[in-house]
């Protein structure tokens, strides 16, 4: 299963860049972190991530980026 | 700290000048972007006075990274191949997180370029070289232990109160350029504001002698094994130094890190073994400022004094080189009467942006190495996690994004552009190639003359005096590719090698407009 994710980019997800800009995209998500405590950070992580899953809306991908953050340490 | 290079202060003519003697430029501060200017203007015939407020190079080990377009400036001044010659060629980096690696990287994957992506070179070697050459250039006066003590800043011109080991005396200068510094003393003369961020986080800066068989590579680790939590860079200089920054954090205390006895067994964790000599070591916290302006009357600041970044991206004196570089023709052009003194608003706008390009880039890597709030500490984690793992993670981890060249993006001296496919911009910093049977091997050359740079096919025929025409030959594939030179078209670059127009038809008159706009006449 590690195997088939790692080498396989056969799905849907989108594995490489899609930001002309990568640093400004990574800046953007950074500094809305800035003035977050721990649990302010995680919830709103949380709210991020559902917001961006819809915006995908799209269940088979969704299942493969789950799988890939599962997959990382 | 033993001087690298001692020099002697000298009793000056100017000290016994009944009435304050003028001079068209007096730069302030010998330091690479002050060496580099003088040097500059005196290839441009402007005779200048540098003062210092030392009488020696410094030993400490500062800026180590010079990039090509520093290269290609110091190559214009006839420097750049000792350089090459006694530094470490690079382009390769490698990333690690922990034990693993991340990514490698290639600065300069494709040739036709004359100067390498980057040499590592102590500072002091640079200075030393920029000092040899002004001192053969008798156009340029320098004055050791002469320090700038007072200042009156007019619309036609500077009076300076300088001190020296005989006691004050002053000068008139129709432009005073203020190289001195991070510290500028000429920035608080005039008590002008160096607004910008403050990096909480304490790093160790060491330059440590020893031979060692690692490649000529940066390689930067999050993580280490060797120093948990933190980062950790390693790189190579000339003469078996090698320069290692280590992360600290922000509650480091500056004095108790220094300590050789707290030094050394950090970086015998590190390298695994103590068989090394510790040349050099500081502790610092970054800061990215910089002026509002760069251009305040008759004084105008470039390199540090005018603005400062963090090391991520060795993006401090390779602007500040750059500063030089932009400054030089333009001011030349001034003081020779041949461009009203309202050419220099395109120094302001084209060098403050590019501060600003260099400022966002330091800052960004800056805190990617030094996360300042959980959630971005969490976030950081988890783009070094997934790096392994795809490609766009592999984007986001920063550990430095190095020195380019700033486009100068709708600069006031370029002219308008028509559509093209592929070729160079208005604004964009020149790409070198290779010239098959030009008078110069190599288009980066060519800008010794000083001159600006008219290329295309027909370019002798239809260049304006003054104008250094090129023409591509048989074999100058990549330089017709480079500037997309087919069909006639033709591109004019300044004097520091930026695209300041191109033509579909090239026509004498047209050319001589873009010049007129280019010189600030337009």
């Amino acid at each position: 299963m590690k195997a088939a994710a790692t080498m396989s980019p056969a799905g849907k997800l989108a594995r490489e860049s899609r930001f002309a800009d990568p640093d400004a995209a990574f800046r953007l998500l950074a500094q809305a972190h800035r003035d977050l405590g721990e649990r302010e950070s995680a919830a709103f992580n949380a709210r991020l991530v559902l917001i961006l899953a819809n915006h995908i809306g799209d269940e088979e991908v969704l299942r493969e980026a789950v799988a890939l953050a599962r997959e990382a340490s | 700290m033993q001087p690298f290079r001692q020099f002697a202060y000298r009793r000056s003519p100017d000290q016994d000048a009944a009435t304050p003697v003028r001079h068209p430029v007096v730069i302030v501060g010998a330091g690479p972007v002050g060496l580099t200017l003088a040097l500059d203007l005196a290839r441009r015939q402007v005779p200048v006075v540098l003062i210092d407020d030392a009488d020696r190079i410094g030993e400490g080990s500062r800026a180590i990274c010079f990039a090509k377009r520093t290269l290609e400036i110091f190559d214009r001044l006839g420097l750049a191949q000792a350089m090459v010659e006694k530094g470490v060629t690079w382009q390769k980096g490698r990333v690690f997180r922990g034990e693993t690696e991340l990514y490698a990287f290639d600065l300069l994957p494709e040739g036709g370029h004359k100067q390498p992506a980057f040499i590592n070179l102590q500072q002091f070697y640079v200075e030393a070289a920029l000092v040899e050459a002004v001192l053969a250039e008798p156009l340029v006066d320098l004055r050791w232990s002469n320090r700038l003590a007072g200042l009156d800043n007019r619309e036609d011109g500077a009076t300076l109160t300088i001190a020296t080991p005989d006691g004050d005396y002053s000068l008139e200068a129709d432009w005073l350029i203020a190289c001195d510094g991070a510290r500028s003393p000429t920035r608080g003369l005039l008590g002008l504001d160096f607004r910008g961020e403050a990096f909480e986080d304490r790093f160790l800066i060491a330059d440590v002698k020893m031979t060692a068989p690692f490649p000529t590579e940066r390689w930067f680790w999050f993580d280490p094994p060797f120093h948990s939590g933190q980062s950790a860079l390693l790189h190579k200089q000339p003469d078996d130094i090698w320069r290692i920054d280590l992360q600290l954090g922000p509650d480091a205390d500056p004095d108790h890190e220094k300590q050789p006895e707290i030094v050394r067994p950090r970086i015998e964790r590190m390298l695994g073994h103590a068989d090394f000599a510790l040349e050099w070591v500081s502790v610092y916290r970054f800061q990215c400022r910089r002026l509002d302006q760069f251009l305040h009357g008759r004084v105008v600041f470039a390199g540090d004094a005018a603005h400062q970044v963090s090391p991520f991206g060795a993006r401090g004196a390779n602007s500040g080189i750059q500063d030089a570089d932009n400054l030089g023709w333009k001011l030349a052009l001034i003081v020779q009467g041949r461009s009203p003194a309202t050419l220099l608003a395109s120094y302001d706008s084209e060098r403050v942006a590019a501060a600003d390009e260099n400022i966002l880039n330091s800052t960004r890597a800056t805190d990617f190495i030094a996360p300042r709030s959980p959630g971005e500490r969490l976030l950081r984690e988890a783009a070094l996690s997934l790096a392994p793992l795809t490609g766009f993670a592999k984007r986001f981890v920063n550990s430095g994004r190095l020195s380019l060249p700033s486009a100068y993006a709708g600069s006031t001296l370029s002219s308008d552009d028509e559509s093209w496919d592929g070729g160079l911009q208005p604004g964009t910093p020149f790409l070198d190639a290779p010239l098959a049977a030009a008078a110069h091997a190599w288009l980066s050359e060519a800008f010794s003359m000083g001159q600006a740079i008219l290329l295309g096919d027909g370019a002798a025929e239809i260049a304006p005096a003054g104008v250094l025409a090129i023409e591509p030959a048989a074999g100058d594939e990549t330089l017709r590719q480079r500037y997309a030179l087919e069909g006639g078209t033709a591109v004019l670059l300044r004097p520091d090698g930026h695209v300041a127009a191109r033509f579909r038809e090239p026509k004498r008159a047209v050319i001589e407009a873009a010049i007129e706009r280019m010189e600030g006449r337009g």
